[in-house]
């Protein structure tokens, strides 16, 4: 029942996708690599303007079609923001990550991927002691490592263990994505790519291999694909409980 | 009279100094050729304010999220060191680099920042 729900939408959402298309190639717009896919070509901002209140930035994710043992959100993380492990599960850098989680009474079994969860009340922000943790105001939660002082107070704060510090000597980062060691770091929903109309990393793989787990939009759009999907299917927060009201949702859990 | 030696020995001192001047006493800094064509601004403000530009572009795009292209370090590493390849090949330190050892000043830009640019980075050509 829900599966038919799902196909109406899926099929509406693509003749929405062609017919964007149709409208960016038309006005020349659509010099990108492929698999790189603009959304809402019209609605990318203006370089020298500063990203705006009347948005928020949003992920849904849905835990029905995510795959066990599918690690291409996190690959694509790595490969895009340039962290890597050590080999130190416990220190190692880590923006994103797969946990998979079984209900005890009914045996239900899901695989996510969670991440900074780029709260409207985030509890990182809260207890920074420099203002170095800070959200941005179309609702990306971010660490300015120009003022962090690496104190990891945001990482015990963060109720989804989203964050990681920096722990060795780095070299060889990515232009967009500057990180040192000495400071916390965690999931930018791929900030620099949002700033330019570009979907996050992740979930251009993720559409990319057709799992469809993963939908980026804007939250306060209500004409937005994450929108509409949230009006029909609905979704929940990890621990909701908290009040930190995320802008990552989640179906299916 | 004794001033005529007086003058002479002036002048004899004037025209070493002179000679000298072709080899200065005070070394000066080996700063990277910069690629022909004109900087975002002028070459001597820069010199004096380029951290000020930069510092004020960092806040903006950090916080606000203004990518524009023409105060970042971005653009300066594109434009002055280019990709670690190219640097390597052109033989010149590092442009940054030559001016800051020289002055021995230590900015920490580039123990998060990338101090090379990336060879053919899809995003780039997208960039404004």
């Amino acid at each position: 029942m829900s599966d038919d729900g799902r196909t109406a939408s899926s099929s509406t959402d693509l003749a929405r996708r062609r017919l964007l298309q149709g409208g960016v190639a038309g006005a020349g717009l659509l010099t990108l690599t492929p698999g790189v896919v603009l959304w809402r070509a019209a609605a990318a901002r203006p370089a020298d303007e500063p990203a705006s209140a009347l948005q928020r930035w949003g992920l849904l994710i849905d835990s029905r079609r995510c795959p066990d043992d599918c690690q291409l959100c996190v690959d694509a993380c790595r490969e895009e923001n340039g962290w890597h492990g050590h080999g130190r599960p416990s220190t190692d850098a880590q923006w994103i990550r797969k946990v998979h989680v079984r209900d005890l009474e009914q045996g239900t079994r899901r695989s996510l991927p969670v991440m900074c969860q780029h709260c409207a009340n985030p509890p990182c922000v809260d207890v920074c002691p420099t203002g170095a943790s800070f959200r941005r105001v179309d609702g990306i939660v971010l660490v300015d490592k120009h003022i962090c002082i690496g104190c990891r107070y945001c990482m015990m704060a963060c109720p989804y263990k989203a964050r990681s510090f920096i722990h060795e000597t780095v070299t060889g980062q990515k232009t967009h994505a500057p990180r040192g060691k000495g400071t916390v770091e965690s999931c930018t929903l791929c900030v620099h790519r949002v700033d330019r109309g570009i979907e996050p990393a992740c979930v251009e793989a993720c559409q990319r291999a057709g799992h469809e787990v993963m939908v980026f939009g804007d939250l306060a759009d209500p004409e937005s694909r994450i929108s509409r999907r949230l009006r029909e299917l609905g979704a929940s927060a990890i621990r909701a409980d908290l009040g930190t009201r995320p802008g990552v949702l989640y179906q299916g859990l | 009279m004794n001033l005529l030696p007086g003058t002479l020995a002036i002048a004899l001192t004037l025209l070493a100094l002179g000679a000298g001047a072709a080899e200065p006493g005070v070394p000066l800094p080996r700063i990277a050729a910069a690629p022909a064509g004109q900087c975002v601004e002028d070459t001597e403000f820069m010199r004096r304010n380029h951290m000020t530009l930069l510092r004020h572009q960092r806040d903006l795009t950090v916080h606000e999220g203004v990518r524009t292209k023409r105060h970042s370090l971005a653009n300066c590493i594109d434009c002055h060191v280019g990709t670690e390849q190219a640097n390597a090949a052109s033989g010149e330190p590092h442009f940054c680099d030559s001016c800051h050892a020289y002055a021995a000043v230590r900015p920490d830009c580039f123990e998060c920042h990338a101090r090379f640019a990336e060879p053919g980075a899809p995003l780039k050509s997208s960039a404004r």
